[in-house]
Formats: C-alpha cells, structure tokens, sequence
C-alpha cells in the first residue's frame, strides 16, 4: 500500500508502469485519475488546494484499509497534490491491483467516492475576478450511501 | 491544546492554528467560548451545518468530548479527489 501526499507533479504514466510490473499475482489493474478543469465559463487561472498535515495521510491510509478489508485487492497506490495547481495539471491518482478486475473497478470507485468527502482537502478557484472555495455537492456525500 | 482552522474558516478568522489551555466538554462549548471571543469568531462559527471538525485528526461530531484531545481543527466540508 502507498500513500504519497506531495506538492509535486508526479508522472501517472511511470507510476502506474511502476505500480504494475510490482504486481505478480494480480491480473487486473485499475487507475483514476483527477485532472484541474477549466470553470464551465472558462478563465480558470490555477487551483490552489489546501490540506491537513497528519490528517491527511491518516485518511487517506485508513481509507485504502477500508479498500483492502472489503476486496480482495494485492495492492492500494493513493497519489494527492497540493498548493498550486493550473488547469490540466493532474491532482491525484487512485490505483488498485487485484487477481480479477471486478475487484480492482469497484475499489477504485469506492476509493474516490471516500477520498471526495473523507480526505481533508479543500480546493479553491482562483480568476482574474474571483477566488471562491469549492463547496461539497450533496451528490458527493450521497455517494458514501453506496457502499 | 492546538485549536486548527482551515480554508475559509482560517480565512475568515485569520488564523492557521492557535494554543488554548487544555479544557474539558465537548466541541459544542469549545465553540461557545470561541464565539463569544469577537465578531470573526461568530462569523466563522455561524453555521454550524457548514462546518465539520476533527478531534485529534480523526472526524468526529460536535458533541464529541475534548477532553485530553491534543488537536482540534475546524473545516468546511472536504473535496478531495
């Protein structure tokens, strides 16, 4: 299990090669990842994202336990950004390796729906105009009801 | 005891972090005391549906006891991901 939580670009291409070629028993891998979108209006200069120190890697640690208690899962990669971030820029990746990729998908769903409203980052939007902190969507908290 | 804020809460109350004497109950009257200091202390604790907190780094709810925690930090709901 790996949980990297950095201010760093990572590259999601060598990482998930990494995190593959580690994997000898699993015959399915499965990755997400989060990339900076431009605001529905367009003008989106960068993202800045705010997290917890120790807390952050708390969640994140407990939530990829949680993962590998309900799957069958060999392994957990978690990758999150913080600080400045521009559009396109990739925030975080989730990858999960398992023997058969039923249960690879339904942990990498399970992880970012918990990673959405569990993990103690908060982003904010920055334009020439605005700086406004991304609220929670209901949809997201409702997603939890899932699992 | 480290009393913590973050995103608009920090904002709003102009503060990362700050030491209180170490205290006993639960969040809720933390936060009573934390509103009656001044105006940005109420502002940011005005709503306490748009808040969430953590005792220790683990989340817990407003009735939680703070008795012996070490840390309490004060957020608005999180977006990860």
């Amino acid at each position: 299990m790996h949980i990297l939580v950095q201010q760093a670009a990572f590259d999601m291409g060598a990482q998930v090669n990494d995190f593959t070629s580690a994997q000898d028993a699993s015959g399915a891998v499965v990755t997400f990842t989060g990339i900076v979108r431009d605001l529905p209006q367009g003008g989106l200069q960068h993202m800045l994202i705010e997290h917890y120190p120790g807390m952050t890697e708390k969640a994140l640690t407990e939530i990829a336990h949680q993962a590998r208690t309900r799957w069958a899962l060999d392994d957990v990669l978690v990758i999150h950004r913080y600080g400045m971030l521009i559009p396109g820029e990739t925030i975080m990746m989730v990858a999960t390796a398992s023997a058969h990729r039923k249960n690879a998908f339904e942990a990498a769903d399970f992880l970012m729906d918990y990673l959405k409203s569990r993990a103690p980052f908060w982003k904010k939007e920055i334009t020439s105009a605005t700086a406004d902190w991304v609220g929670a969507k209901q949809a997201d908290e409702q997603a939890l009801n899932r699992w | 005891m480290k009393i913590l804020y973050f995103a608009w809460v920090r904002e709003r109350i102009g503060l990362p972090s700050e030491e209180l004497e170490n205290r006993s109950g639960t969040v809720r009257d933390l936060i009573e005391d934390l509103r009656a200091r001044e105006v940005r202390y109420a502002a940011a604790f005005a709503d306490l549906s748009a808040l969430r907190v953590a005792v220790d780094q683990q989340l817990t709810d407003f009735d939680a006891s703070i008795e012996g925690a070490s840390e309490v930090a004060f957020f608005p709901p999180m977006t990860g991901g």
